[in-house]
């Protein structure tokens, strides 16, 4: 019988949740790294048991910690993020050049064959890669030097690497989402990158179908349609069938296609999953009713799922990172939210409860199958 | 030997309990006593210091003597009562009210 573990990175800490298959009965080991925001934790496919973490505080900067136990026990690793070369400037907000300037990771992405491997993705903006299992790391510097990293600006939220996905299909290939910047791939194994952004429209930058410039809020993909990825955007679901060459809407009859987060089902390609959010200025679900919508269509025709899920003054919000989904034979979906619980659905979606109710702030959850 | 006090965090990742003791040589600044922090906890690296610039962390404070030596010169010899060990050098976090 499979066991699912979940990694949850909150403002004061890493929490681990364990369940068997049937994912009724939930035990929960943390907090890990109290006090501390952790940004994401991430285990190795290869390695279970390997996991790494992003450890981060305003008043202490930056630590990684690496797991070979399945988070039983921690060791810090390297955290000496250093961009390399020329630091470069970009767009600030008030319309000056501003240099570059560490501040976290958000994002860990552990290699699909080597668990000595992981990426990192940094706000500022950039990408990092240990392949010593984190006792160094190096900068890929070819996505922060890009002709248009001048152009690029932070959000409200800072200007971060967020979703990092490597294709199996293609090992050179690599998507990454910036945060306010938009989707870049490298077929080169994250030497070099170029934008791929065509078909997105952002009302909230000069030149709404700019190059680049876009709050690509999360991407996501299913392993055996490498080609198809769906993206949550500050505002529009999108879709690409073209590895991100062009990009359409598939908000479709979405209550509001603001959002954060966006997961696809493990066992459908064309299952999809959001959390409609109410407005770019009201982070909270519409009506107080904490609703994900499934689309079963690849987009467009969404479905409300609410069973389980508070229907009534709720005014919690799903970050980016806080959705994932396990690959157990019915599959299982995993949310966090900012009012500090989490909730499963062991079948699809269709029924919910909160495994834990009274967590920190939640950052991000990330579910691991183990057989 | 120098006494370094560190905040709750730090001390955890260092794995330390109480103050901190450090041979820190003839001349004694806040530099030199980093330096041998560092060297003694390397997970400490950056975590007082920024990585690069070896700028103090701006929600980091450095008192010592009842006095606020965050502005001071980091080369700029400590008060002999730290050198000597008879006080400690505190490295302080922000308050975080709320």
């Amino acid at each position: 019988m499979a066991q699912v573990r979940l990694l949850v990175g909150t403002r004061k800490g890493g929490f681990i949740l364990t369940s068997d298959e049937a994912r009724k009965s939930w035990e929960i080991s943390g907090p890990h790294f109290a006090g501390w925001e952790i940004y994401h934790i991430k285990g190795s496919p290869v390695d279970p048991n390997r996991l790494y973490a992003s450890q981060s505080s305003g008043w202490f900067g930056q630590m990684i910690q690496r797991s070979d136990d399945g988070g039983k026990t921690w060791n810090p690793v390297d955290h000496a993020f250093v961009y390399e070369g020329p630091t470069g400037t970009h767009l600030w907000y008030d319309a000056t050049q501003h240099p570059w300037e560490f501040k976290r990771i958000w994002h860990l992405e552990p290699s699909l064959d080597d668990p000595d491997t992981v990426y990192a993705g940094a706000e500022d903006a950039a990408l990092f890669r240990t392949t010593d299992g984190g006792k160094s790391w190096h900068e890929l510097s070819g996505l922060r030097n890009h002709e248009t990293g001048t152009q690029w600006m932070p959000g409200a939220g800072g200007m971060g690497v967020h979703t990092i996905l490597l294709d199996k299909a293609n090992p050179g290939r690599i998507y990454i989402a910036i945060s306010a910047a938009g989707v870049f791939r490298s077929d080169d194994a994250g030497l070099t990158w170029r934008p791929v952004n065509r078909g997105l429209k952002s009302q909230y930058i000069p030149d709404p179908d700019a190059p680049v410039g876009h709050c690509v809020h999360r991407i996501d993909m299913h392993p055996s349609r490498p080609n198809t990825l769906f993206m949550q955007k500050h505002w529009d679901v999108m879709r690409t069938d073209d590895g991100g060459e062009n990009w359409h809407e598939v908000s479709g009859d979405l209550p509001t296609d603001f959002g954060f987060p966006i997961a696809v089902h493990a066992h459908d390609p064309e299952t999809v999953y959001v959390v409609p959010i109410k407005s770019d200025s009201e982070h909270f679900p519409p009506d107080g009713k904490l609703r994900v919508y499934r689309s079963k269509t690849g987009g467009n025709q969404w479905e409300p799922l609410t069973n389980g899920l508070p229907q009534s003054d709720c005014y919690v919000n799903v970050l980016r990172e806080a959705m994932s989904v396990d690959s157990c034979d019915s599959c299982g979906i995993y949310f966090g939210t900012t009012g500090g619980q989490v909730y499963g659905s062991a079948d699809g979606g269709d029924s919910w409860t909160a495994i834990v109710r009274d967590l920190p702030a939640v950052l991000s959850v990330e579910a691991q199958t183990l057989s | 030997m120098i006494r370094v006090e560190l905040p709750f965090h730090l001390r955890n990742l260092a794995g330390v309990s109480g103050e901190v003791l450090l041979d820190v040589g003839p001349v004694v600044t806040q530099r030199t006593v980093l330096d041998a922090l560092e060297s003694l906890y390397p997970v400490l690296r950056g975590t007082i210091r920024d990585i690069v610039t070896q700028r103090r962390r701006a929600f980091l404070r450095f008192y010592a003597c009842e006095t606020d030596l965050s502005l001071d010169d980091p080369d700029k010899p400590l008060p002999d009562s730290v050198a000597s060990g008879a006080e400690p050098f505190l490295v302080i976090g922000s308050i975080a009210g709320g």
